[in-house]
């Protein structure tokens, strides 16, 4: 009973702090980004600003149930994926469910929002939601193969499934997998570019073209739910990046540092970049991160 | 929110703190005065350190802001607009046609007032008025919102049909749904 209580204490406790890191790494982005532009930018709290307006805003819009529903996939999708993700490596604090799934779960549940999310922003009947769905499904169909030949390689050469087995991997051999499988990491982080929708693959958004796509219907209290769900998802996404290729992490200090390293890669990437139009955003995920992705996984079967 | 009345002042006044810090601007491009948003957002006069944003459509906006003359055509579309954002919400005259029609005082076809046709919060004159004038623009507009006086529409629903005879008595065909707040 008592590991039950536990664990429920855990599971709050790396929510809040997903969801307090996901917004700050946010409004630090923002601060980055304006100062990349030469400008002053906002305060790096500015999202827990923005984020308690639109939570106390009045909203009146009713599109239908589906509609209601979608913002709740994705948080669902991100409370899920944050849980099955070890926070921490070896540590009694984050213990959470990393037991019960594996990497092709998490697979399937990266998925699941967004799918949620498209179906939401379908019934509002906005045209532009409408554009901006097709967008995100196929920008995903784009960075999902080398995302997945990256942790497919993982998979056959260290014959685990399993998040933990692969951080205990690196844990024996003293490297991390990022050295020792350098085309994986490579075709990882190049799908990481587009899982992160900073420009140049930002087409699902895009705001002065598509009017913010699947969620131009959604204000208020709809966009409070979809940007915290943003930030924890944010959060589950970089820490799961750590864990698969940079030995994961022993306390909050050193996760933050990493996962704020590798956040800035596709960040820093993008305020340097204007936007793709949708085929070449495909088409760049099917070029050289495939290429990549097709050495790892030669390299695993070689080294198998 | 609360019924108690202390504690309901002290939640306005966060309320009121963050809405005043965080505020997402529709700039509905009517008129010329379209051109002096850009230099307010971007590098030199930067609005995005006071909390202004951009937002890209009426449902997440805080401000609808019409920069300059209205035709009685775009008028429909902005009322439209206005309505389907979400409370609390602010109308930003921008430049003179917005205060007495402008240069375009005696045209046939543009709307003289807005005030009469949308509850109007802060007007910010000039022709066109330059990007410090529409900072301090907002930044009156965050006094009153901080101060709780910016309530335009609250006025608007209460004054509903007086708004809506002005609409009617200078839009020809009215097609528009008839709402019941």
């Amino acid at each position: 009973m008592e590991e039950v209580l536990y664990n429920i204490l855990g599971a709050v406790v790396t929510f809040i702090v997903a969801f307090v890191v996901g917004m700050t790494y946010g409004g630090l982005t923002r601060k980055i980004t304006a100062r990349v532009q030469n400008r002053k930018g906002p305060p790096f709290y500015q999202n827990f600003i923005d984020a308690f307006k639109l939570a106390s805003k009045k909203t009146a819009i009713h599109h239908g149930v589906m509609h209601l529903m979608g913002p709740a996939f994705l948080m669902v999708t991100s409370v899920m994926t944050l849980l099955i993700v070890p926070v921490l490596a070896g540590n009694n604090w984050f213990p959470n469910l990393n037991f019960h799934g594996d990497l092709i779960f998490l697979l399937y549940i990266m998925t699941f929002g967004p799918l949620g999310m498209a179906l939401g922003a379908g019934q509002t009947g906005n045209p532009n939601s409408a554009i901006g769905v097709t967008r995100g499904l196929s920008q995903m169909v784009g960075f999902e193969i080398p995302w997945v030949m990256s942790l497919v390689a993982l998979m056959i050469q260290y014959h685990t499934t399993s998040i933990t087995g692969l951080m205990e991997v690196q844990a024996q051999s003293g490297t991390w997998l990022m050295l020792s499988s350098p085309f994986a990491f490579i075709a990882a982080v190049m799908a990481m570019f587009g899982m992160f929708r900073y420009s140049p693959f930002d087409i699902v958004g895009a705001p002065t073209e598509l009017a913010s796509g699947p969620v131009s219907e959604n204000g208020g209290k709809f966009l409070f739910v979809m940007m915290s769900a943003g930030s924890v998802f944010t959060f589950a996404k970089l820490t799961l990046y750590v864990d698969l290729f940079m030995g994961g992490a022993s306390n909050l200090v050193v996760l933050l540092i990493k996962t704020f390293l590798l956040y800035m890669i596709p960040v820093l990437y993008g305020v340097t970049s204007p936007r793709y139009r949708t085929e070449q955003a495909v088409r760049w995920f099917w070029g050289w991160p495939t290429f990549f992705g097709f050495l790892a996984i030669i390299q695993a079967v070689i080294l198998k | 929110m609360v019924n108690d009345k202390h504690s309901q002042k002290i939640v306005d006044f966060i309320q009121n703190w963050s809405r005043k810090h965080s505020i997402w601007v529709l700039a509905y491009g009517t008129g010329c005065g379209a051109i002096e948003i850009p230099p307010t957002m971007t590098s030199r006069y930067d609005a995005e350190r006071l909390g202004v944003r951009g937002a890209a459509t009426p449902r997440q906006a805080d401000v609808l802001m019409i920069t300059g003359y209205l035709t009685v055509k775009t008028l429909k579309r902005v009322i439209r607009v206005y309505e389907q954002m979400q409370d609390p919400k602010y109308v930003i005259g921008f430049g003179s046609c917005t205060i007495n029609g402008g240069m375009y005082y005696d045209s046939y076809n543009t709307i003289n007032v807005l005030d009469k046709y949308l509850p109007v919060d802060v007007y910010i004159n000039g022709c066109m008025p330059r990007p410090e004038a529409v900072l301090s623009g907002f930044a009156q507009l965050q006094k009153r919102i901080a101060e709780g006086r910016a309530d335009g529409a609250t006025q608007y629903k209460e004054n509903l049909e007086w708004y809506r005879a002005n609409q009617k008595r200078i839009i020809p065909n009215w097609v528009m749904p008839e709402y019941n707040w």
